[in-house]
C-alpha cells in the first residue's frame, strides 16, 4: 500500500449501491408496518383487509430494494 | 450447488450458482440442466398432488361421505384461500369465478418451484432463474389487458393512460408516468420481485452453510467458533425462506388480481 493511500478500500462499489438502495424501501416499509398496526389498534375488526394492503404496499415498496439487487447484476 | 467450500480459501457464492452444468440433451435448445429437472419433478409433481385432490373430492361427493381426510382437508383450504381471500376478496363473485383457473395456476406453481429452494437435495428455487417468473408475468400482463379491452374496449387504453379528473396540460407529464407504470413496470417488477427474492435467499443460504463449513474445516483455534454461529444464522434463515416461498406466492397472485380489478374497474 502506497503511503498516500491510508484509507485505501477494495471491493466493488456495487456493494454500497445495493446498500443504499435498501435504505427508501427499509424506511418505506417499516412506515407501511407501522402504520398498519396503528390501524389494525383502532379498529381490529378490519385487521384481515388491512394485512391484505399492508402486503400490497409491502410489495410495492419493495420493488425498488429488488431492482437495486438487480441493477448490479445488469450493469456488470 | 449447495454449500462447497474448496480446501482452504474461502469462496464467497456467486451468479453462476444458477447457472449449473447441463447433463442431459447437451447442445440442444432442450437442455437439461438442475434447475431445469427440478422444474420438471416440480410440475410432475403439482399434476399428480391435484389429481389426487381432485379425484378424491369427487368420490367422495359421489358416496356422500363428505368429511374430508387430512389429505383431501390440506387440499380444501389451499384451494380455498386462493378462491375466497384472494379471488372473491378482490374481484368478487362472478369476476373472481372467471379469472380462479389461471390465479390457482400462478398461485400453486410459484408456490411449489420457491418451495424447492429449502428442500434438501433441491436447494435451489426453480423460480431463481429468470424463466418462470418471465412467463407467470406475460401471463399475468396478458389477462389483465385481456380483462381490460374485453369490459371497456379501447376505452380502457384511454383509461389508463388519460386519468379522469386530471387538468389537460398536465397529461403531457402524467400520461408518460402512467404509461411507463402501468405497461412497462408491473409486468417487469412483477417477475423480478420473484427472482430477486429467491436469488437473495438462496445466495444468504449458500453463504450462511459455506461459511459454517469454513469455519469447522479450515479455521484455526477459536475461530471455529463462529461455525456455530453461522449454523444458526444458516437454520434461522431456511425458516425464513418458507415464509418468503408463501409470501411470494401470495403477493404475485395477489398483485395480479390487483392488476385485474384495476382493469375491470369503471371510470369515475
Amino acid at each position: 500500500m502506497d503511503a498516500v493511500n491510508i484509507a485505501e478500500l477494495s471491493g466493488n462499489i456495487a456493494v454500497v449501491g445495493y446498500g443504499l438502495a435498501a435504505i427508501g424501501p427499509g424506511i418505506g416499509v417499516g412506515l407501511v408496518v407501522s402504520k398498519t398496526i396503528e390501524s389494525i389498534a383502532r379498529q381490529p375488526e378490519l385487521a384481515g383487509r388491512l394485512q391484505v394492503t399492508m402486503w400490497l404496499g409491502i410489495a410495492f415498496t419493495e420493488a425498488l430494494a429488488l431492482i437495486g439487487l438487480a441493477t448490479p447484476f445488469i450493469f456488470a | 450447488m449447495t454449500a462447497e467450500a474448496e480446501e482452504g480459501e474461502f469462496h464467497a457464492p456467486t451468479i453462476a450458482e444458477f447457472y449449473p452444468p447441463a447433463f442431459l440433451f447437451e447442445g440442444t435448445p432442450f437442455e437439461i440442466n438442475r434447475i431445469m429437472m427440478i422444474r420438471l419433478i416440480v410440475m410432475v409433481l403439482l399434476i399428480v398432488l391435484f389429481w389426487l385432490w381432485t379425484n378424491k373430492f369427487r368420490k367422495s361427493v359421489k358416496t356422500g361421505n363428505v368429511v374430508p381426510g387430512r389429505f383431501q382437508l390440506l387440499g380444501e383450504m389451499a384451494l380455498n384461500f386462493v378462491r375466497k381471500s384472494i379471488a372473491h376478496d378482490q374481484l368478487g363473485e362472478k369476476d373472481g369465478e372467471r379469472f380462479l383457473p389461471l390465479l390457482t395456476t400462478i398461485f400453486f406453481m410459484v408456490l411449489g418451484m420457491n418451495i424447492t429452494g429449502i428442500i434438501p437435495f433441491a436447494n435451489i428455487a426453480g423460480t431463481s432463474v429468470v424463466g418462470v417468473p418471465l412467463v407467470l408475468a406475460a401471463a399475468a400482463y396478458v389477462t389483465f389487458i385481456y380483462a381490460g379491452i374485453r369490459k371497456h374496449g379501447l376505452k380502457f387504453f384511454k383509461n389508463s393512460l388519460f386519468p379522469s379528473g386530471v387538468p389537460v396540460a398536465f397529461y403531457t407529464l402524467v400520461t408518460p408516468i402512467e404509461f411507463l407504470s402501468t405497461f412497462i413496470l408491473r409486468p417487469v417488477t412483477l417477475a423480478l420481485r420473484l427472482l430477486m427474492n429467491m436469488i437473495a435467499g438462496h445466495l444468504l443460504l449458500v453463504l450462511c452453510f459455506s461459511a459454517t463449513q469454513y469455519f469447522f474445516f479450515n479455521a484455526e483455534g477459536f475461530m471455529q467458533l463462529f461455525g456455530a454461529g453461522t449454523l444458526l444464522f444458516g437454520f434461522a434463515f431456511t425458516l425464513f425462506e418458507i415464509l418468503v416461498a408463501v409470501l411470494q406466492a401470495y403477493v404475485f397472485t395477489l398483485l395480479t388480481t390487483v392488476y385485474i380489478q384495476l382493469a375491470l374497474a369503471d371510470e369515475h
